[in-house]
C-alpha cells in the first residue's frame, strides 16, 4: 500500500458537547514523523480536537462529532472501528502525569499485556523505557513505585508505557504544563528524538515550545463562541516569522491570550 | 507584650479565652460519658459472665441446666450467617456499584435507583425479614435454614455495600481509566486491572461495617423462624439454626441467675467475634492498601 505523506486527517470536523460546539469546521492534516503543534488561547477547542484523533471524546458523555477523521486514509469514526483497536495505534500523554499506582515495570508493562502481547516482556519494557530516556535512571529499580518518580519523570515513564504497545502517532496534551524547565527540556528532546520513528501532535499553550519543537503549526481560535476554528496552518518557521492572518500575528506577539 | 489597643476594638480577651475553655471542656465531658458508659458495660458483663467463659461453654450445646449451656450452635450458626452474608453481600455490592458508576448513564433511571438504594439502607430489618420468610424460606422453598437466613442478611447489609463501593469507584482519578483507555484497554480492562484494586480498601471498609451490622441483627432472623434452642451444630446449608444475639435474648429472658450470666459471657463472646472478624477485614484492607515499595 502507497502511504499518503499524510498519516491523520480531518475533513469537516465539528465537535459538539450536548449543545455547545468545541470545534468547528476543521480540515488539517498531520505530517509522518514530523511534529505538528496545535496552539491557541485557553478554550479553543485544542484538546478536544487531539481527542478526536483517538476517539477519547467517546468517553465523554453527549458528545457527538460531525465531518470526519482519517488514519492512513481509513475513517476512525466508521461504524465497523472499535475505538480500543485504534488506541494502541495512536498513543496519548496527558497534561498530568498518570501513572498507573504499580511498579515501574508494571506501568510499562501494562499496555502490553491487555494487548495480549507474547514476546519477551522484559525486554520490550527495557526498550521502551531506553527510547523514553529514563532507563538509566531507574534500571536499578523497575520494581520500584511508579508514584516514587519526579514529575518529569514520571511524564517520560507515561511516555514510555505509550510507547511499549508500539502506536504509529503519539498525541501529547499540554505534556510539560506541570513541570519545571529543566524537565520540559528533557521532554522537547525526547520529543526530537522519536519524531524520527513516530509521527506526533502536541498541544501546547507554551508559544516558545510550539516554535522549538514542531515542524508544522496549527493555530486555533474559538471565533463568536462558534467552537475553535482553524486560522492558521503552516510551516512552524512561517507561522512565527511571517504569519499570514493578523490574529496569528497578534496572538503569538502576546497581543491576546 | 506591646500591644497598643485600636480604641474601636473591645476585645474581651478574658471572655473569649474562657470560651474557649469551656468548650474544650464540654467536647472532653462529651467523650467522658460516651467512654464511662462504655467501660461501665463492659465491666458488667466481664464481672457477670467471665467467669463463664471457657472452651466448655463455646464448645456446649444449650442445656435446661444454666451451668451446663454452652453456645456452640449459636457462635457457629453466626458465623456461618454472616459468611454467607458477607460472600453475597460483597459479590453483588460490588456488580452493583460498578455496574452504576461505570456502565449505567447519567440519566432520571439511574438517580432514582440511586435513591432507592440510600432508601433501602434506612429499612428497618425486621421487613427485611418478612422480605427473606416470603422469598427464601416459602417460595424458593429452602426452609428455615441457615442458607435462608445468611441470603436474607446479605440482602440487609447489600445497600451498605453498595453505597462504600460506589464511593470507593467513584474516588479513583480519572486520570488512571483515561490512561488505560489510552493504551487500548477495554472498559472491562480498565475496572478490574486498575479500577477494582484502587478502590478495593475502600469496598473492604464498608464490609467492616456490613459484617459488624450482619452479626448483631436479630429481628430479621426471628421473623424468618431461627429456632431458639438449637442442641446441634449446623451441618450444611440446609441445617436449621440459631445465632448468638438469639440465644443471648433468650437466656437474659429466664428466670434463674446462671442463665443472666450465660448471657453476659456470650456478649464477651459475640463481642470478641465481632472485633475479630472486623481485625481481619482491617489486616486485609491494610494488605491491599500497601503500595509497592518506594
Amino acid at each position: 500500500m502507497q502511504l499518503s505523506e499524510h498519516i491523520l486527517q480531518t475533513r469537516g470536523l465539528s465537535v459538539y458537547y450536548g449543545t455547545k460546539q468545541a470545534i468547528n469546521d476543521v480540515t488539517l492534516n498531520v505530517a509522518r514523523n514530523r511534529i505538528t503543534a496545535i496552539i491557541g488561547p485557553s478554550g479553543c477547542g485544542k484538546s478536544t480536537l487531539l481527542r478526536c484523533f483517538n476517539r477519547m471524546n467517546d468517553l465523554v458523555p453527549r458528545s457527538r462529532i460531525t465531518g470526519q477523521v482519517l488514519f492512513e486514509g481509513q475513517d476512525l469514526y466508521a461504524p465497523d472501528v472499535d475505538p480500543t483497536e485504534i488506541r494502541y495505534q495512536i498513543g496519548m500523554v496527558f497534561q498530568r502525569p498518570n501513572p498507573f499506582p504499580k511498579s515501574i515495570f508494571e506501568n510499562v508493562a501494562f499496555g502490553p499485556k491487555i494487548n495480549g502481547f507474547r514476546g519477551n516482556l522484559n525486554e520490550l519494557v527495557e526498550k521502551s523505557l531506553v527510547r523514553a530516556a529514563l532507563w538509566e535512571e531507574v534500571k536499578d529499580r523497575v520494581n520500584a513505585s511508579a508514584l516514587a518518580l519526579s514529575g518529569g519523570q514520571q511524564q517520560r515513564l507515561c511516555i514510555a508505557r505509550a510507547l511499549a504497545v508500539e502506536p504509529r502517532v503519539i498525541l501529547m496534551d499540554e505534556p510539560c504544563s506541570s513541570l519545571d524547565p529543566i524537565a520540559t527540556l528533557a521532554i522537547e528532546d525526547l520529543m526530537r528524538e522519536l519524531s524520527q520513528e513516530y509521527s506526533i501532535v502536541i498541544v501546547t499553550h507554551n508559544m516558545q515550545q510550539a516554535a522549538r519543537v514542531s515542524d508544522y503549526t496549527t493555530f486555533l481560535m474559538n471565533v463568536e463562541n462558534r467552537g475553535g476554528q482553524l486560522v492558521e496552518f503552516g510551516d512552524t518557521r512561517q507561522i512565527f516569522t511571517n504569519p499570514k492572518d493578523e490574529r496569528t500575528e497578534a496572538y503569538i506577539t502576546g497581543r491576546f491570550g | 507584650m506591646a500591644i497598643i489597643a485600636h480604641p474601636d476594638f473591645k476585645r474581651h480577651m478574658a471572655r473569649r479565652q474562657w470560651q474557649g475553655r469551656a468548650f474544650h471542656a464540654l467536647c472532653l465531658m462529651a467523650v467522658g460519658v460516651a467512654l464511662a458508659m462504655l467501660v461501665l458495660l463492659l465491666g458488667y458483663l466481664i464481672q457477670q459472665g467471665v467467669s463463664r467463659v471457657s472452651w466448655d461453654f463455646i464448645n456446649g450445646f444449650p442445656s435446661r441446666n444454666p451451668d451446663e449451656a454452652g453456645i456452640k450452635a449459636a457462635l457457629l450458626g453466626s458465623i456461618y450467617v454472616v459468611l454467607i452474608a458477607a460472600v453475597v453481600a460483597f459479590t453483588l455490592g460490588v456488580g452493583a456499584a460498578v455496574y452504576l458508576e461505570e456502565y449505567a448513564s447519567r440519566n432520571w433511571r439511574t438517580r432514582l435507583v440511586q435513591i432507592n438504594i440510600a432508601n433501602l439502607a434506612g429499612v428497618p430489618s425486621i421487613v427485611y425479614g418478612i422480605l427473606g420468610l416470603e422469598i427464601f424460606v416459602r417460595s424458593l422453598g429452602l426452609g428455615r435454614s441457615v442458607l435462608a437466613g445468611g441470603l436474607t442478611m446479605g440482602l440487609l447489609v447489600l445497600p451498605i455495600i453498595i453505597i462504600a463501593a460506589q464511593e470507593a469507584v467513584r474516588a479513583v482519578p480519572r486520570s488512571v481509566r483515561e490512561g488505560a483507555y489510552a493504551l487500548g484497554a477495554t472498559r472491562w480492562q480498565a475496572i478490574w486491572h486498575l479500577v477494582l484494586p484502587q478502590a478495593l480498601p475502600g469496598i473492604l471498609t464498608g464490609v467492616i461495617l456490613a459484617v459488624s451490622r450482619a452479626l448483631g441483627e436479630t429481628a430479621p432472623l426471628i421473623v424468618m423462624g431461627a429456632l431458639t434452642f438449637v442442641p446441634f451444630a449446623p451441618d450444611g446449608p440446609f441445617s436449621r439454626f440459631t445465632v448468638l444475639p438469639i440465644q443471648i435474648f433468650n437466656w437474659i429472658s429466664r428466670p434463674q441467675a446462671g442463665f443472666h450470666q450465660a448471657a453476659a459471657a456470650g456478649i464477651i463472646v459475640l463481642l470478641i467475634l465481632l472485633l475479630a472478624m472486623n481485625a481481619g477485614a482491617i489486616l486485609l484492607r491494610n494488605k491491599f492498601q500497601r503500595r509497592p515499595e518506594a
